[in-house]
């Protein structure tokens, strides 16, 4: 009896480590104004935080965060760095706070947060917890009346790769992995305790007009296209200097290719030669020789994320002109009014 | 005659508190319910220290706050200060310029134990202000209220710690960007995107310039007594669009347009070329 329960309670755990795939990020408002006012007070600087929470089937919920100070690059200031998250880490659990690393935040201009380093925290906090998610705001994007929040995480299949290395155009085809399939935005949902909830409705009585509507309003897109497309600009720059690399990666192949047959034929037909004097055939490879070497492949990540940046910007003129037509067929029916 | 002038009994410097408002920021509000959901079993309410700065003009500016924990006996206050001064060091290290402004406790008014707490923080800064949030709801509304002390001394003799109340500003800048749609409700599913946001808007234009149509027309025929306020508001806003001659319009709209339009055309071409561009870069066969 007890062997059964005891093996029932083994399958339990074991079929709890087959994980539901994480669906939703629940964030506290709490969560979002202290994100907001932490990254908007230190903007343009680019700031970053933990969120706090807690893991409960597919849904991440985020119930609190602390903002980090701003790093520098100093080796004491960086295990003071250490120092203070513990310490807030213990401040925040003594007043009952969930002290559960779920992930952190960061800030953005104008969305260009897909870097190595991004993937790099990433993996360092997949580490040490099993799913985490890194939640980007842009101040920036915020001006224009919308929330821009993000969920972001990596996706399994990248992860694998990144983590052996693997990442060649071989292993790429094998996995199917293309730019797309790096990150993967998840669904956030927000959610407010009832006392909070009763506190808005208190405070602020409906009002038919918003600060975000006066911003969604405003008729001057073009600072903001104007940066997004110098941003565009370099980073098909960017992406064309790493295209070149390939070129040249397969050109200097395809180059040691031929060198390579031409040698081979050179030692085929030296062989028949020896073979008709009646000596050693020699063998058919030569190690040494500087043309078998392996011309290393060029790294395909930085393109792939260059590419996902770009992407990013692409998408947010589609959505920043899109609003845009939408206020000038408005204010030219007002004005026709 | 000298003698008789200390002994009067003198409320503190009255003329430094006269013009004095405190601004909260919503956040501090959040954060103070947030901690009283949270707070221990037997805990009445929560106490904690509010960060900020005082601006020029002798607004007290509530830009953050954490809570500290404490032990409430029938007329005694144990503060935990050691942890008030570890969170206030890493408070401060993230943004120095906020310094202690002041003090919260949740519940409605001043208590008796409120006093030694503000004694407490009379040390850690000159003048601090008592913020009180009512959760409990008990008079039916949930009433922020904020405090500063006012001496009351006979002489040199401090006698006591008058509180005096302060008006509140809890105008919600923050939270307006964010929408109260996402913060009033208990749970939101999903993240109003750019179009959906435009679209609610457009609504909200349109009811209410529908609403005042509505009361034009009134007015004209009679129905509704006219009110001179209401008429010059409107003829204001109507007065304040540009005039311009539809030409001149047309060209201003038009080239807007253009620009959007090229700026679509571009990108969604540097889109096309994305995806040719990874079917070449993937497709290329090593040998």
């Amino acid at each position: 009896m007890a062997n059964t329960m005891a093996r029932s309670f083994l399958q339990a755990v074991a079929t709890e480590e087959v994980a539901t795939p994480l669906r939703v990020v629940q964030i506290e408002g709490l969560v979002i104004l202290k994100i907001i006012k932490h990254c908007k007070e230190f903007s343009p600087a680019l700031v970053t935080g933990q969120l706090l929470g807690l893991d409960v089937g597919s849904v991440l919920e985020v119930t609190n965060c602390f903002p980090f100070p701003i790093q520098e690059e100093d080796e004491e200031i960086e295990a003071d760095g250490a120092n203070y998250q513990l310490e807030m880490m213990r401040c925040l659990r003594e007043v009952n706070v969930d002290n559960n690393t779920v992930g952190w935040y960061q800030s953005t201009m104008l969305g260009c947060f897909q870097t190595v380093e991004l993937i790099e925290t990433f993996m360092n906090y997949q580490e040490n917890i099993r799913r985490c998610v890194c939640i980007i705001y842009d101040p920036s994007r915020s001006n224009q009346g919308a929330l821009a929040l993000k969920a972001l995480k990596l996706s399994d299949s990248f992860m694998d790769l990144y983590r052996n290395n693997n990442f060649t155009g071989e292993k790429l085809r094998e996995k199917n992995l293309s730019w797309v399939d790096i990150f993967e935005e998840i669904p956030i949902k927000v959610s407010n305790s009832a006392l909070i909830s009763a506190f808005m409705t208190e405070l602020e009585p409906d009002t038919p007009v918003t600060q975000g509507d006066y911003d969604r309003l405003q008729l001057s897109t073009n600072p903001f296209l104007e940066r997004n497309m110098e941003f565009l600009i370099e980073c098909m720059d960017d992406l064309s200097m790493e295209q070149q690399k390939f070129q040249f990666f397969y050109r200097s192949q395809s180059r040691q290719q031929a060198q390579q047959q031409a040698w081979l034929q050179k030692r085929r037909d030296e062989n028949k030669a020896r073979k008709a004097a009646g000596e050693e055939p020699l063998p058919e490879e030569d190690p040494a020789n500087p043309i078998f070497k392996p011309i290393p492949e060029p790294p395909r990540l930085e393109s792939f994320l260059i590419t996902n940046r770009i992407a990013n910007y692409c998408n947010q003129i589609n959505g920043v002109t899109g609003q845009s037509f939408n206020r000038l067929y408005l204010t030219k029916a007002l004005h026709d009014n | 005659m000298a003698v008789s002038e200390r002994t009067v009994l003198q409320f503190g410097p009255s003329s430094a508190t006269a013009s004095l408002t405190a601004k909260v920021n919503p956040l501090v509000i959040f954060n103070i319910c947030d901690c009283f959901v949270r707070r221990p079993d037997q805990a009445e309410r929560v106490i904690g220290t509010l960060l900020g700065s005082v601006l020029p003009d002798g607004t007290v500016d509530i830009r953050n706050s954490y809570v500290v924990p404490h032990n409430e006996f029938s007329d005694q206050v144990a503060l935990d200060i050691e942890y008030h001064h570890t969170m206030l060091k890493s408070h401060l290290k993230v943004n120095p310029q906020e310094a202690i402004v002041g003090w919260f406790s949740t519940g409605l008014g001043v208590t008796g134990g409120s006093a030694l707490i503000h004694e407490f923080y009379s040390r850690e800064v000159s003048n601090p202000v008592h913020l009180t949030v009512d959760t409990s709801f008990g008079s039916g509304e949930g009433t922020i209220k904020a405090y500063v002390s006012v001496n009351l001394s006979l002489g040199d003799r401090p006698l006591a710690a008058q509180f005096q109340e302060i008006p509140v500003d809890l105008r919600m800048i923050e939270a307006e960007r964010v929408g109260f749609d996402i913060l009033k409700t208990t749970a939101v599913d999903k993240l109003p995107s750019d179009m959906e946001g435009m679209e609610v808007l457009m609504e909200r234009l349109l009811s209410l310039i529908n609403d005042v149509y509505k009361y034009v027309d009134d007015v004209v025929e009679g129905r509704v007594a006219p009110d001179n306020c209401i008429g010059i508001l409107i003829s204001e806003s109507v007065a304040s669009l540009p005039k311009l001659s539809p030409p001149v319009f047309d060209k201003l709209i038009n080239d807007n347009l253009q620009d959007q339009l090229l700026l679509v055309y571009l990108s969604s071409i540097t889109r096309t070329q994305l995806s040719l561009a990874e079917k070449l870069n993937t497709a290329a066969q090593l040998p």
